[in-house]
């Protein structure tokens, strides 16, 4: 597993989303409400750029007539077909077991540690000061 | 330090070569209402303005769209410059054209198109204007494309004569009717149009969709899009039904027809069953020389989008061996949501010839392409 650096904190403000490729990988990073997420941008059913989709809540019914709507902004819809991801997991709600999208684990890490630990980045100049959304891949 | 890291993904489908294909069912959109205006009589203009286009169907701003994404369409196929999805030629090349090697692509407009409206002189005059439009803004700028001759349906006369005004134009393939009309497709106000396409050469293709002032479902009209999407089985299989017994396979036997975006995998059935009650019933339908699943298979073909994507391959494959893999024109049905990826649909086990035709060579063959 390599670590890599994606960016400044400030370059990825609440409700942005970054495209990249690491490792020929299309991977596309989220910041939701200050928390970091990265999927694989691939969807596993028909191949669209599934991080392209709008983030949406997610409908669900203990019973017929009773609807709750949770999870605002947590749920990834896919711009094709519109099957649904979690986006903490990467897995699909039409079919959890048989279909879901790699998810990697995103982390913010202190400037000081980007420039000592085992990370990875070929286009930032890392700066001691900042903060830097990592991922693991 | 030797990572690869590019800040935007190439997209996939640009990586390598592929096969040619032809893609039955793409729809081009006019960027704005008044895209129309320079193919309309100016009468037209101040008429839409004032007045509207007026359907068969009740609700005409509720149905059509948005459905599921806006436009019903994909949400990455906007053009950068603007528009509604499908409107852009050059968007569409690159997007969707050049990266699946499509060599073949049918266009068949839908929205106001002049198809289901009860002013049928304002029908035709839509018609006509689209036809025209396909032609500047799609074929005439990019070989591969093939409009639909677009008729005034609900009026069988105008419909003839649009069709007979194309006839050997090779800017279009085929005769474009909706699956909901005002009455089953097999009834006699439709014949016209049957017979100008068998003289004119052209196949008709048969979209799902349409305002024909009826319920969606043979029901009355559901809750969910969800039941009308499935409810476009029920009215292909009214239309063909209704195509069969009113004879006019019989009246027209080198009529072909395309069954566009509602599926197949119900046709075997279909077929069956109109056979066991035909073995009773036949002395009602006299005019019929033989039996209705010999019409079927002899006379319509089918559009891939949507695909039955049954769990088990096999499902599907017994379903197309029924139909013939002769008879399927594979299609995307772009930009729309249900759009399908050329090279995700067809499951592993085809044999290349059988893929090939799929793919391409029926459609070439059916519309006549060399
Ligand atoms: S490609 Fe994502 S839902 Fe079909």
């Amino acid at each position: 597993m390599t670590r890599h650096v994606i960016a400044p904190v400030d370059e990825l403000p609440p409700g942005t989303r970054k495209f990249l490729t690491i490792d020929e990988r299309p991977i596309a990073i989220f910041n939701i409400n200050g928390e970091f997420f990265g999927l694989l941008n691939r969807c596993p059913h028909q191949g669209a750029a599934l991080c392209e989709g709008p983030l949406i809540g997610l409908a669900q019914s203990s019973n017929p007539g009773e609807i709750e709507y949770t999870r605002h902004g947590e749920i990834l819809r896919c711009p094709w077909h519109g099957w649904e991801f979690d986006i903490r997991t990467g897995q699909s709600y039409c079919d959890p077991k048989k279909f879901r999208t790699r998810a990697y684990p995103v982390n913010v890490e202190p400037g000081s540690s980007v420039v000592k630990g085992p990370y990875v980045a070929e286009t930032l100049a890392v700066s001691v000061e900042s903060d830097y959304v990592v991922v693991d891949l | 330090m030797n990572v690869q890291f590019r800040d935007r993904p190439e997209p996939a489908s640009s990586a390598s070569v592929k096969t040619a294909i032809a893609d039955c069912d793409i729809h081009p959109a006019r960027a704005t209402r008044d895209e129309l205006y320079p193919f309309l009589a100016r009468r037209w203009h101040g008429h839409l303005e004032t007045f509207g286009v007026h359907a068969y169907q009740g609700m005409m701003e509720g149905p059509p769209y948005p459905k599921t994404q806006p436009n019903a369409s994909r949400r990455d196929a906007w053009p950068p410059e603007g528009g509604q999805q499908g409107s852009s030629l050059s968007f569409m090349q690159k997007q969707h054209l050049d990266p699946n090697n499509v060599a073949l692509g049918v266009l068949n407009p839908l929205g106001a198109t002049g198809q289901g409206m009860r002013n049928h002189d304002l029908s035709a005059a839509l018609a006509t204007a689209i036809n025209d439009w396909q032609i500047e803004k799609w074929t005439s700028k990019d070989s591969r494309l093939k409009a639909s001759v677009v008729v005034a349906n609900e009026d069988g006369m105008a419909a003839a004569a649009e069709i007979r005004k194309r006839a050997g134009d090779r800017n279009f393939v085929q005769v474009l009717l909706l699956s909901r009309n005002v009455e089953p497709l097999g009834q006699r106000r439709y014949w016209p149009i049957y017979q100008a396409a068998e003289e004119a050469g052209l196949p008709v293709g048969v979209h799902a969709f349409g305002f024909g002032g009826n319920p969606i479902t043979a029901s009355g009209w559901p809750s969910y899009y969800i039941e009308e999407m499935v409810g476009h089985s029920q009215c292909q299989q009214t239309a063909l039904a209704s195509l069969v017994l009113e004879g006019v396979f019989e009246r027209h036997p080198k009529l072909k027809m395309i069954m566009i975006e509602a599926g197949f995998g119900w046709a075997p059935s279909l077929s069956w069953r109109l056979d066991k009650v035909f073995e009773k019933l036949h002395g009602e339908v006299p005019h019929l020389k033989r039996k209705p699943s010999e019409y079927l298979r002899d006379h319509i073909f089918w559009t891939t989008q949507p695909m039955e994507d049954p769990e088990r391959r096999d499902h599907l494959f017994d379903v197309i061996d029924w139909i013939g893999w002769d008879k399927l024109l594979f299609a995307t049905d772009y930009p729309h949501w249900d759009y399908d990826e050329p090279s995700r649909v067809l499951p592993a086990g085809v044999s290349d010839a059988n893929r090939e035709a799929f793919y391409l060579t029926n459609a070439l063959k059916l519309y006549g392409i060399s």
